[in-house]
């Protein structure tokens, strides 16, 4: 083969169609926006029920959550994620289905093994790097109160 | 006997046969350009099993025992079974014959599987080591999605190099020398890196490996492209088919229509949404047993230069940032007999 | 207006998402985590309320909301009881979202089969 290693990286580079940015990116902005406005409508029918401005927000998750595992449940979720991308991983239904699906697949490998030990396999990383950032803000901030 | 050339070429101066055949694939598949070319499709992914790992050992012995009906052949005449497939510890092919009384190597080379276990089977029967020797390979959609990449449910976006697991399988049987077609000589191929390191193209990791085998093989057999009615490269998919063709006009060959893809013909690639193509090493497999032997067999085709690669990468090498290595080897079939 | 903002800001924080997979070699689960930690930094700087009061769902269902969530919760419970704040106020914030996602992926676990693209279904079993 008459080429190196850096030319052949640049012409598989050039043979590599990219992704068409003018379909997925306008994608994600529709359905991710969605996603939120269906949100919005739940957070305000939660408050107009009276409930208290913290809880109706942690309720708007749990109902988010729910309705992506639902989707997921029925191979939904990504049938739309195909088109939606972003729009569909970046909302927190993504981070649920991130949870439910590998739930479901790892089911096979037992309920201890399967679906226990899995079931963070993707959405593991999302917890573990929030929770330590957290942590470590919540030192800074109690370092600088003590000051 | 096999004789050795060099350049890990063998003729196999017995030219013995591929008397039988068989192919088996999923609905997808079924679907497909080649749809109506499979001897057994199934509407069921699962394949009637409980586990995606059960459903391709069941899915590969479709394929075993629609090439041992197509032959007449009884199970226990069978003497080795060269078998792979893409899942761990290759368990697709050891728990599909783990009935059988064969004598079974496992074998894995990626994709490349169908190349590599059709060489040494063919090998074999030229050497008249065991009567018929089966060469076998599968795989599977979502067994393999569930070990290298996400769970069926979740949603993630393919990129537009990213190929498409076929859900299949093909076999071989490889006897001695009675009809066609016939395989005259194998190359076995080296292990070429070109550090591409996207695991979503593969057809660009192997495109290299499938220039080397070809190119070593044309030149130590002293055959030119024209010598071929098919150059038929396993799963290098779209990406990887230009490449190729790339490769080649470096050296002032073309390919053109002489080269063909199993990748690109399994599927068709716009309706049924699979990017790039078709790979898994039940791609090139179900393709070979199910649409060019049969065209071997008739005289349509004549010449085929049947080149299987192999992406040779596990996800904990591409997750600790290791490019991909690849491989292919050449099986030079054909309808006469003349060396 | 509210339903406005809430889809112009979150279809911003999806479409930036989108190109982040799209032009760079981050993988989603890469994308997702800095989307957490920056959350969680902007909420600390302050920067996150201001624009939480402005869109609504918008700036709290996407995964930013998510870390400015945990930043929140870690200032109130350190504000209340010292250090032991840090560790306690994040988990506390968020554990409705992670709990239901839990509870109910074992739901589905048992309810549900396993997911099939190839043919686009749920297989019972």
């Amino acid at each position: 083969m008459k080429l190196t290693e850096s030319e052949y990286g640049k012409l598989a580079k050039r043979r590599s169609p990219n992704t068409k940015l003018y379909k997925t990116v306008p994608a994600a902005f529709l359905v991710g926006g969605l996603i939120c406005c269906i949100g919005q409508a739940v957070l305000n029918m939660y408050k107009s029920l009276g409930i208290a401005e913290e809880q109706a927000g942690t309720l708007t998750s749990v109902s988010l959550v729910f309705l992506s595992a639902v989707l997921t449940g029925f191979g939904l979720y990504d049938k739309i994620a195909k088109h939606a991308g972003a729009g569909t991983l970046v909302p927190i239904t993504g981070f649920a289905n991130a949870v439910v699906s590998p739930a479901m697949e790892f089911k096979t490998e037992g309920y201890v093994l399967g679906v226990g030990a899995k079931i963070f396999i993707i959405a593991g990383p999302v917890i573990v790097y929030g929770l330590a950032a957290s942590a470590v803000y919540g030192i800074i901030l109690f370092a600088m109160q003590a000051a | 006997m096999s004789r050795y050339i060099g350049n890990g070429t063998v003729l196999l101066e017995s030219t013995p046969s591929v008397v039988s055949y068989g192919s088996a694939a999923g609905k997808m598949e079924g679907e497909g350009p080649l749809g109506s070319c499979f001897d057994y499709v199934s509407e069921d992914s699962a394949f009637g099993e409980n586990t995606w790992e059960k459903a391709e050992s069941r899915l590969q012995q479709h394929a075993f025992e629609q090439a041992l009906i197509r032959g007449n052949i009884a199970e226990s005449s069978i003497s080795f079974v060269f078998a792979g497939d893409l899942l761990n510890q290759c368990t697709g092919s050891a728990y599909s014959m783990r009935n059988n009384g064969a004598r079974f190597i496992g074998l894995y080379g990626a994709c490349s599987t169908m190349a590599e276990s059709l060489a040494l089977a063919s090998v074999f029967a030229d050497s008249g080591i065991g009567s018929l020797n089966a060469a076998l390979t599968s795989s599977h959609f979502c067994s393999a999605e569930r070990q290298f990449r996400f769970p069926e449910t979740y949603g993630g976006q393919r990129t537009p190099t990213a190929q498409w697991t076929a859900t299949a399988s093909g076999c071989a049987i490889v006897g001695a020398h009675s009809g066609p077609p016939y395989v005259k000589a194998v190359t076995i191929g080296t292990i070429k890196d070109m550090g591409i390191k996207d695991a979503n193209n593969m057809g660009a990791a192997m495109a290299p490996a499938a220039y080397d085998s070809i190119r070593t093989h044309l030149d130590t057999a002293g055959k030119a492209p024209e010598d071929f009615d098919l150059i038929l490269t396993g799963d290098l998919g779209s990406v990887g088919s230009d490449l190729l063709n790339d490769l080649f006009m470096q050296d002032g060959v073309k390919l053109g229509n002489r080269h063909n893809d199993c990748g690109m013909m399994i599927f068709d690639r716009e309706k049924q949404d699979v990017h790039a193509g078709g790979s898994g090493c039940g791609c090139s497999a179900s393709v070979l047993c199910g649409h060019i032997l049969p065209k071997i067999r008739s005289g349509e085709l004549k010449n085929v230069l049947f080149t299987a690669t192999g992406a040779l990468m596990s996800t904990t090498l591409v997750q600790q940032g290791e490019s991909i290595p690849g491989i292919a080897h050449c099986v030079h079939l054909s309808f006469d007999d003349s060396l | 207006m509210e339903y406005l903002w809430a889809f112009l800001v979150g279809g911003a924080f999806c479409a930036i998402g989108q190109l982040l997979i799209d032009l760079t070699a981050m993988t989603p689960a890469r994308i997702l985590v800095t989307y957490v930690v920056s959350g969680v930094v902007l909420g600390a700087l302050g920067i996150y309320e201001p624009i939480v009061d402005f869109a609504g769902a918008g700036a709290t269902v996407p995964l930013t909301g998510f870390g400015y969530n945990l930043a929140k919760g870690v200032r109130r419970a350190v504000t209340e009881d010292g250090l032991i704040g840090s560790l306690t106020g994040g988990l506390e914030a968020c554990a409705g979202g992670i709990t239901a996602a839990v509870v109910f992926a074992l739901t589905a676990a048992v309810v549900f089969g396993r997911g099939d693209k190839t043919t686009g279904t749920v297989t019972n079993g």
